[in-house]
């Protein structure tokens, strides 16, 4: 019962996607086409995210804590 | 920012200097989109009246979601295009046969790009075949496509007892033959259906000019003409009234008809935001200090153009205001009242009773009778010179045939049903019908939450749907679920990123339709997300709004 109403839900959802993205009016390879692009780009902002983020974030730790570092030295 | 004569639109007196004080008062409040404006006027008999208008703006995430769709939409339409340029794709569009390609083009590529792209796409929502009166309920004739709207067939069946809310019929006279239409039998026997000839020449009947005579005591003027198309009442009568060397102030959302006209007098046009008196003011001196163009000298006429109620956004003329600056600086006034004669006033005779002012102090009162009346053509009334004026030097009287007897007759028959000549009291029921209904229905909407423009009492209402895809959903579900034809305007005629549904609402509605369609809106505006508005107000706002029960000492 409960997998009923959810996948009604992602139905709707589905749905309010393609009224508001203009999808509703396209043909239907039209919008085979234009939901494996936008997949597509999504999926790889979420490699990359995955891949580089952890880098990024350790790098600024490294050169702010470098520079906070250098002023306490300076400050003594 | 200054006002400079602040004062004198609000009345009718040529008082500017004691109102300078209190100018900034009467700035309308436009926080959020809403205007309201309280409007004094000197003469005894005017009352206040509130105007209440409400043109709210749009959430900020539904026009980035509106825009990006028409992106999406354009991106695929140069998808097409270029299938189509290359031949991967069959162009069903026209073109020139391949002997002409290196002629001039006759079929301009670009300039079609929406309607090939966009518009094709989401068709079959207009140009719908009825195959009964457009009465209150009518039936729809069911029609599928193979080819994604490019072409069309029927499929036989009909779609019966479609609740109708895109007829402009107003007063519910636009109905099928009842025993009250014998007049028109009569008529059609005596007359016949075709006039076979102008107004000069022999097309002048007796109907006609009973029809004029009765036009004239309906609207409360000394004489009235009569066209057989409301469309060339305008666009052939302002070629007559003016010429090159005068001016023409025109609102900005002018019916096509009022735009073609003013552009084939020859006059200078300038434009004013809609419904502004300060952007018309501005425009009015302008013109008075500064005269023509190049030559300076004053010019010949100045003739201010706008509707009683304009049927896209639904609001109504400030014509207290208008009327005080055209005395103020000499203007002529001429007021389109298509959509508002009939409709608008406690007993339908239009704008001016609307606002309680005397229909002599406008110059040109122009009117159709295809909206409230059932029936088709135009009238223009006034002073009784200017109606000689235009019986000689009118474009449509000199060339077109005028207006069928038998429309006449029902022209004739529905002004004596409004005027309550037959002797019931029918007609001025149906007016007051119309304006409970009007203001019923727009209540309503605005408590669930939609966005609606215009005035509360003008019975043209636009809900707001904004994007593409669920203007075509709209119209579709409306119809094939819920059986309630609906009528969808979206760009070029409304704003791009405004598309919208009109509804018309009709005196010859029960209460019992209007809530069937107010719980199918209810339903659709859930399922498509459509209520945007952020005031929503609760069933009884009064007892919200006082801080304190006791009684005011």
């Amino acid at each position: 019962m409960d997998l009923r109403r959810v996948k009604e839900y992602f139905s709707w959802l589905y749905y309010q996607y393609q009224i508001i993205s203009c999808c509703a009016v396209l043909e239907p390879w039209e919008q085979s086409m234009f939901n494996t692009i936008l997949l597509t780009i999504i999926a790889m902002v979420v490699y990359t995210a995955y891949v580089f983020i952890p880098i990024h974030i350790r790098l600024a730790w490294e050169f702010f804590s470098k520079i906070c570092g250098y002023h306490s030295t300076i400050a003594n | 920012m200054a006002n400079p004569g602040g004062g004198t639109v609000c009345n009718g007196k040529l008082h500017n200097h004691k109102k300078q004080s209190n100018g900034s008062q009467r700035r309308n409040c436009t926080k959020n989109g809403i205007v309201k404006e309280a409007q004094q006027n000197g003469k005894p008999h005017f009352y206040d009246k509130l105007i209440v208008e409400s043109f709210e703006e749009a959430p900020l995430h539904v026009v980035v979601f509106t825009y990006m769709a028409y992106g999406i939409g354009t991106l695929f339409g140069y998808l097409r295009d270029f299938l189509r340029n290359w031949g991967i794709e069959k162009c069903n569009a026209a073109v020139e046969r391949k002997e002409q390609k290196d002629f001039v083009p006759l079929y301009q590529d670009f300039e079609n790009f929406y309607t090939r792209n966009l518009y094709m796409r989401i068709r079959d929502n207009w140009n719908r075949p009825i195959c009964s009166a457009p009465g209150p309920l009518f039936d729809v004739m069911e029609r599928v496509s193979d080819d994604y709207n490019w072409t069309f067939r029927f499929t036989g069946r009909i779609i019966k007892d479609v609740i109708n809310m895109g007829s402009y019929n107003f007063l519910g006279l636009a109905d099928k033959y009842d025993e009250s239409m014998k007049t028109i039998k009569d008529v059609l026997e005596v007359y016949g259906t075709g006039v076979a000839s102008t107004r000069h020449e022999m097309g002048t009947l007796d109907k006609h000019k009973e029809l004029e005579d009765l036009v004239a005591k309906f609207l409360n003027v000394e004489a009235a003409m009569v066209f057989g198309m409301g469309f060339a009442t305008n666009s052939m009568n302002i070629p007559a009234l003016v010429g090159k060397g005068c001016l023409i102030l025109s609102d900005e959302l002018n019916h096509t008809s009022l735009v073609l006209g003013a552009r084939l007098s020859g006059a200078t046009i300038r434009v004013f935001k809609h419904n502004n008196t300060q952007s018309l003011e501005k425009l009015l001196r302008d013109a008075v200090i500064y005269g023509q163009p190049r030559t300076r000298r004053a010019w010949k006429k100045i003739l201010i153009l706008v509707e009683g109620t304009y049927s896209m956004e639904g609001s109504i003329v400030h014509l207290p205001q208008i009327l005080a600056l055209k005395k103020k600086y000499k203007a002529y006034l001429y007021i389109d009242e298509a959509h508002s004669i009939g409709a608008v006033g406690p007993t339908g005779r239009g704008v001016t009773e609307f606002f309680g002012l005397d229909p002599h102090e406008v110059d040109v009162l122009m009117g159709t009778f295809t909206k409230s009346f059932g029936a088709s053509g135009g009238y223009i009334a006034g002073r009784k010179d200017l109606v000689d004026y235009l019986r000689v030097h009118s474009h449509s009287a000199v060339y077109a045939t005028s207006m069928s007897p038998p429309i006449a007759e029902q022209i004739i028959r529905s002004l004596k049903f409004i005027m309550g000549l037959d002797g019931t009291t029918q007609g001025l029921q149906r007016v007051q019908q119309l304006a409970k209904n009007t203001r019923y229905f727009r209540q309503r909407l605005q408590e669930m939450g939609f966005i609606i423009y215009g005035n509360e009492n003008a019975s043209v209402v636009p809900l707001l749907l904004y994007m593409p895809g669920k203007v075509a959903a709209f119209a579709r579900h409306m119809l094939q679920e819920k059986k309630i034809g609906v009528v969808v305007v979206g760009f070029p005629a409304t704003p791009l990123a405004e598309a919208r549904a009109r509804f018309c609402v009709s005196a010859s509605h029960t209460r019992e339709m209007l809530d069937t369609v107010l719980e199918a809106l209810d339903e659709t505006g859930d399922l498509l997300r459509l209520k945007y508005s952020r005031h929503k107000k609760s069933a009884r706002p009064e007892l919200y709004d006082e801080t304190s029960f006791e009684l005011e000492d």
